[in-house]
């Protein structure tokens, strides 16, 4: 790995001049790749682009503070439904009702950082898979929120300039994920992302060295809570439609599994988990029509099991590679490509 | 109507005194908290279902044929899943458990989620028997007795088996049942074996009254926790009663304040009990090693 030797070398965003071409080169190619493909590719990329920061938000509690969460489901319904019916009821503009959504995410995820601070390992997991199922109930049963029927998400328009197509979104949500990372990576180096990373290490010590626990722990939580707040208020408008059956258990565990697949404690990783594993989704959600592999499963379906439940197959092989993943290779591909780096920089030996 | 609600509140509350006492016995030997029970409990109602309906066994051959499922399943669990974890922290065990939750999930969607499935138990829902101010079906009367007698059968497991007082043995220390000649790897498989059967039956119990579908345990596994979370996940008497208390509890929430609320009374008690007596309310302060 590369030597940090004071701390503005570890501030730095990119540490030459090398790095600092290929990042001008990605952000061109971000500005122009709406350009080149077409419309489902752009629908697909901004799919990703929010599951992206997701992970990044449940990384920022998973992997840098060490607290699991099984709830993420729910406030990414807090996000999305809290944005639309600001929009709806209250007529805000749509980035102020966008930020409320995520500080209204935030506040739950306070309140959730509360019992947290008394538990920790299993008991934290089952209290946040219960907060994640509650809120589907809640927001199921509750007329305000539309019901199980759910709602339909306003226009949208910033300022005088409407947005409706998939490209016009793209840049929105891809300028919007651009800055939540960047943020996030930011807030990592500060002393905030180091009270976290303290936290992980060992809570105990970290108290002992000055960290105030109850603070940072709650911190961490809203932060989290807060980024997948703001996403769940883009993914209301990418799919035009939002219900309370879609902010399930499974979700959660999905955002779970983007973290580990991208490797924990990790930004970077969490860009690739969330990116490789939303382009699986999508493309499993459509597997009867992979060449080859698609009519083999159809005829394997139809022998053995059910053909319409074959879509369900996206949620065997998640579980799977989560499985495989925390058995072979802890760290994800974030570990994966650490190896490889180093593989190739040390060549031949 | 009290009454009434107790009575019901107690067949509910056996069905979740089961899945609590499943989770507490692998709890209690490997601290994993199995995020799979439910789904590992639902596929082998699906598995009961398939015998039972399509290859038209008898009923008890078929609930046979559904715990040997359940065991070999939480055998197949533990030996080629939980035994290979290279990094043996909690959070992997929990992420383990709940990548298989989602394969058995998958699976029993892919294969029966289409349909629409009435589980067909010997005893009826509809008969039902008066005891004054309240009544009581056959079929929940066979639901408390069940649970009942299998408390019964696992106590004296627990207490006069060979296997059961190693199982004990095992989950007091580890190290020291080793030295003592336990092989605590195959305790362990045959704890998952257990845990697993007991989830069984409780799936069983349930499909009868929910909807036999691949969700038919998301809900009650919360209920279990929450169970289990009540009564303590170190003491197996702790976890019954958690389940009796929250079955009544959620049905006296249910008739006097909102029906609609009901199911979120599980995770306000999770919250609660964890906030104001972590250990639960029937097992001894726990003092975490550093």
């Amino acid at each position: 790995m590369d030597m940090k030797r004071d701390y503005y070398e570890d501030i730095q965003l990119l540490d030459s001049k090398v790095l600092w071409f290929w990042f001008l080169m990605f952000i061109a190619a971000l500005i122009t790749f709406p350009f080149l493909v077409p419309n489902y590719h752009i629908y697909m990329v901004n799919y990703m682009a929010i599951n992206v920061i997701v992970t990044v938000g449940l990384n920022i509690l998973v992997g840098y503070t060490g607290q699991i969460s099984l709830g993420h489901a729910g406030f990414f319904a807090i996000g999305a439904y809290s944005t639309v019916l600001l929009m709806m009821n209250l007529h805000f503009p749509f980035l102020v009702a966008l930020i409320s959504g995520g500080f209204i995410a935030a506040f739950f995820g306070f309140i959730l950082g509360l019992p947290a601070l008394r538990l920790e390992g299993p008991y934290l997991a089952i209290a946040t898979l219960g907060f994640g199922m509650a809120i589907t109930q809640v927001i199921g049963r509750w007329q305000v929120f539309g019901g199980r029927m759910g709602l339909e998400s306003p226009d949208l328009s910033i300022g005088s300039y409407v947005i409706e197509t998939d490209r016009q979104l793209y840049f929105l949500i891809i300028t919007i994920t651009f800055l939540l990372i960047m943020a996030a990576r930011n807030l990592m180096k500060t002393r905030v992302g180091r009270a976290f990373i303290s936290i992980r290490d060992s809570d105990i010590a970290a108290e002992t060295m000055g960290v105030n626990l109850t603070f940072y722990k709650t911190l961490a939580f809203a932060v989290s809570a807060f980024y997948t707040g703001i996403a769940g208020g883009l993914m209301a408008f990418l799919l035009g439609f939002i219900s309370p059956n879609s902010f399930n258990f499974i979700l959660s565990i999905y955002f779970l599994a983007f973290v580990i697949v991208g490797g924990l404690g990790s930004i970077f990783g969490s860009i690739m988990g969330g990116m490789v594993m939303t382009w699986l989704l999508l493309v499993l959600d459509k597997v009867q029509e992979l060449p080859y592999l698609g009519a083999a499963l159809i005829s394997f379906s139809e022998q053995y099991m059910n053909l319409a439940g074959l879509p369900n197959i996206a949620s065997i092989i998640f579980g799977l590679i989560i499985i495989l993943l925390v058995v072979f290779e802890p760290l994800g591909l974030y570990g994966f490509w650490i190896r490889t780096k180093i593989y190739w920089k040390t060549w031949p030996f | 109507m009290f009454f009434q609600l107790i009575i019901s509140g107690l067949s509910f509350g056996s069905i979740y005194a089961l899945i609590a006492l499943a989770m507490v016995i692998i709890y209690k030997t490997s601290e994993v908290p199995n995020f799979g029970q439910g789904e590992m409990a639902m596929i082998s109602t699906f598995v009961a279902y398939t015998l039972l309906v399509t290859h038209g066994y008898s009923f008890f051959l078929s609930f046979a044929g559904a715990l040997l499922f359940a065991a070999v399943l939480g055998v197949f669990l533990e030996f080629v899943f939980l035994r290979r974890a290279k990094d043996p922290n909690i959070l992997s065990f929990i992420l383990i458990t709940l990548g298989f939750e989602m394969v058995l999930y998958g699976l029993a969607s892919w294969k029966w989620g289409a349909e629409q499935c009435d589980f067909p138990f010997p005893v009826s829902d509809f008969d039902i028997i008066n005891l004054g101010p309240a009544v009581i079906s056959y079929l929940n009367v066979a639901t408390l007795l069940i649970t009942l007698f299998l408390m019964f059968v696992l106590f004296l497991f627990f207490k006069y088996t060979k296997v059961g007082i190693a199982m004990k043995a095992t989950q007091q220390n580890a190290v020291a049942a080793r030295i003592n000649g336990i092989r605590t790897n195959r305790i362990m498989s045959l704890t998952w074996a257990l845990s697993s059967m007991i989830g069984a039956v409780a799936g069983m119990m349930l499909a009868p009254i929910a909807t036999l579908d691949p969700n038919l345990m998301l809900e009650p596994l919360l209920k279990g926790f929450a169970a289990a979370v009540l009564g303590g996940m170190t003491t197996l008497v702790g976890a019954a009663l958690g389940g009796y208390i929250l079955g009544i509890i959620e049905n006296l929430f249910g008739g006097y304040v909102s029906l609609e609320f009901k199911s979120i009374v599980a995770f306000l008690i999770i919250v609660l009990v964890l906030c104001f007596k972590p250990s639960g309310l029937f097992a001894r302060h726990y003092v975490r090693k550093v």
